[in-house]
């Protein structure tokens, strides 16, 4: 092999290496500074498991949830979240995809400006309408909100694995004794299974790391907080920020999602790649 | 099941898909719906599968309007071009399914699929998906899954056209066999005239959504109603030329510049003194002989059993099909032979022909 060859194959790994370097530095810190008194710079000064003493008990004292508390209501809204986006969203996309009524153009086209629309202009909006309905400080009116920005994604990309599915074998299902609704549930869903799992995915991380809605929406880290909310807590106005607590509960919050995409990375790929790989 | 199609129209807005279409299905006949693609015979099929609703006329099976009768209570089999089936089920599933939605009992359901499926020649792959199936065994899958539940009525759309060349000519084989056997009704739509002629009792050929001829494949071959039946059915397709008819000494003969050929009485009686006809004939009934209408050779073509030749006549370009002991060659000048009782005549205007218009 020639220099210049070898040159050449060298140059995108340097490029990645490069490129990625700043991420993994950033990882790598966190996760020293989460065992660390203290960091100067990439070296500590010193093990210490204190920083995960939030683990029991409050930090912030009394009153304040604890971080089990927290991440409970975590879970419901990601967990919520993930659940109503998948099932509005495919009866939704089905319904887009497949059937001709009045108005499907100008959904279609109002689904999509709603996905452009930056959603931090209409949090004063929301909060009228959460506190009317008596939704305000409250997980429920966070995990409501949340979803309705969601669906909107969700709408097109369901939208779009059913629009990969053919017709013959929808029509196959029908004419062999199938009800509209089977055949959306026994026959089109599983082949579309790959799509509905990257939705899920994405459903739940976007619930589950979001901090603007449920900052807006609930009083700082009280009884209704996420672990986002709960994690600026260690940032406070009169005191001096605990770095090493809060790179310790990012990384708590990091270690669902961690698990999430290695055992997901396979679909998500799949969906990257722009559309259902069929369902075998 | 008797099936009958009347007036049966389908439109979205301005676009036509099937144009009052009127035909009648005897019991037990098989039926083959004929036609280049976008002609209207898959809407046509699909109304009657009752996937599309018509937009005018009446579909009736037996003696009852099916209009609004959804596709599950038609008691119907359908196969598609893509075999359509569902890639999450084992095959077993996939043949047991109508069944499974009718609610039949499990033994009955395993025994009824079973035995199908051993006569489709699948009962040993009951445990697969699809996917692990070949083209051809896919097909037979599919062809069970519409046979499972005895239906009185067989749609096919276009079934054999993802298989390859070989598979196509043994699978045509054996579903007519098959439906026959069953003595099931049966509709087949095609744009192959080959498996139309092959496998159907009667022809349906179809264009721009409207219904050209309905006949047997004898007489669609040989007594062709209109030049576009006339040039689609048949390969090589049949030959057209623009002559003009006239009586000479007793004899009718079609001539234009550079071509004089007799043409029998029959035919002759007919179109003489109607000025500029077109004249058909099939590149098999012209035969290559010692005396007849000069032309040159313009290529030769081995097809195996016969060689195509093209000849040139004047402006006019004639397909023969000759036998290759006669060693034609490019640039060699032939004699043809057109006097054939099988040669067609039709209107230029209104494209009908002036033989068998009824």
């Amino acid at each position: 092999m020639t220099l210049r060859k070898r040159f050449g194959r060298a140059v995108p790994y340097v490029l990645l290496i490069i490129t990625v370097l700043p991420v993994i530095v950033g990882y790598f810190w966190l996760i020293l500074s989460s065992f660390s008194i203290s960091t100067e710079g990439l070296r500590s000064t010193g093990f210490t498991l204190s920083n995960w003493s939030f683990l029991r008990g409050s930090p912030f004292g009394r009153g304040y949830p604890s971080i089990w508390k927290v991440t409970l209501n975590t879970f419901v809204v990601a967990i919520g979240m993930t659940i109503a986006v998948i099932v509005v969203s495919s009866l939704a996309g089905y319904a887009l995809s497949r059937l001709n009524f009045p108005g499907r153009k100008s959904f279609l086209s109002l689904t999509l400006i709603l996905h452009a629309f930056p959603s931090v202009t209409l949090l004063i909006g929301i909060y009228f309408v959460l506190r009317t309905l008596k939704l305000y400080n409250t997980v429920l009116g966070v995990g409501l909100v949340m979803i309705g920005f969601e669906l909107p994604f969700g709408i097109w990309l369901m939208k779009g694995f059913f629009d990969n599915v053919s017709w013959d074998m929808e029509r196959a299902a029908m004419i062999d004794g199938a009800s509209r609704l089977r055949v959306w549930g026994e026959i089109i869903l599983p082949t579309i299974k790959p799509g509905i799992a990257a939705l899920a995915i994405f459903a739940f991380i976007s619930g589950w790391n979001a901090w603007l809605i449920p900052k807006t929406f609930t009083i700082g880290a009280g009884q209704q907080a996420t672990l986002s909310v709960y994690l600026e807590n260690f940032r406070g106005d009169t005191v001096a920020v605990q770095w090493g607590a809060v790179t310790a509960v990012g990384l708590f919050q990091l270690i669902p999602v961690a698990i999430f995409f290695i055992f997901t990375q396979d679909l998500l790929l799949s969906i990257y790649a722009g559309g259902a790989k069929g369902g075998t | 099941m008797k099936v009958k199609l009347e007036n049966l129209s389908k439109r979205w807005g301005k676009v036509v898909g099937a144009d009052h279409i009127n035909l009648d299905i005897n019991d037990g006949e098989f039926v083959a719906f004929l036609g280049p693609s976008g002609c209207g015979k898959t809407t046509t099929l699909l109304m009657v599968a009752g996937i599309y609703k018509p937009t005018e006329g009446n579909i009736w099976f037996d003696n009852q309007v099916v209009n609004y009768m959804t596709p599950k209570d038609r008691n119907i089999g359908m196969v598609f071009q893509s075999y359509a089936l569902y890639p999450h089920m084992n095959v077993f599933q996939n043949i047991s399914y109508p069944l499974k939605l009718k609610k039949v009992p499990k033994n009955d359901m395993r025994e009824r699929a079973q035995r199908v499926a051993d006569m489709m020649g699948i009962g040993h792959l009951m445990d697969r998906r699809p996917a692990q199936l070949s083209g051809g065994q896919q097909q037979r899958v599919a062809l069970g899954r519409a046979l499972v539940k005895e239906p009185q009525l067989l749609l096919f759309d276009e079934p054999l056209s993802n298989l390859d060349a070989r598979l196509r000519l043994s699978m045509r084989g054996e579903i007519k066999r098959l439906v026959i056997e069953l003595g099931i009704t049966a509709i087949y739509v095609t744009h192959d005239q080959v498996e139309a002629m092959t496998m159907a009792d009667r022809i349906a050929v179809m264009k721009e959504g409207k219904l050209q001829a309905y006949d047997p494949p004898d007489e669609l071959y040989d007594q062709p109603r209109t030049l576009f039946v006339a040039g689609f059915v048949g390969n090589p397709p049949m030959n057209f030329l623009e002559v003009e008819v006239s009586r000479k000494n007793g004899d009718y003969h079609a001539h234009r510049e550079k071509f004089d050929a007799i043409v029998p009485t029959e035919q002759g009686e007919k179109t003489a003194g109607k000025g500029n006809v077109i004249m058909g004939i099939r590149p098999e009934d012209i035969t290559i002989s010692d005396e007849g209408v000069g032309g040159e050779i313009y290529v030769v073509e081995p097809l195996g059993r016969d060689d195509l030749v093209t000849v040139q006549i004047g402006e006019a370009i004639v397909h023969v099909l000759a036998d290759p002991v006669l060693g034609l060659k490019m640039g060699q000048n032939v004699t043809l032979d057109f006097s054939t009782h099988k040669v067609q005549f039709f209107d230029p205007q209104t494209e009908k022909s002036l033989l068998w218009a009824e």
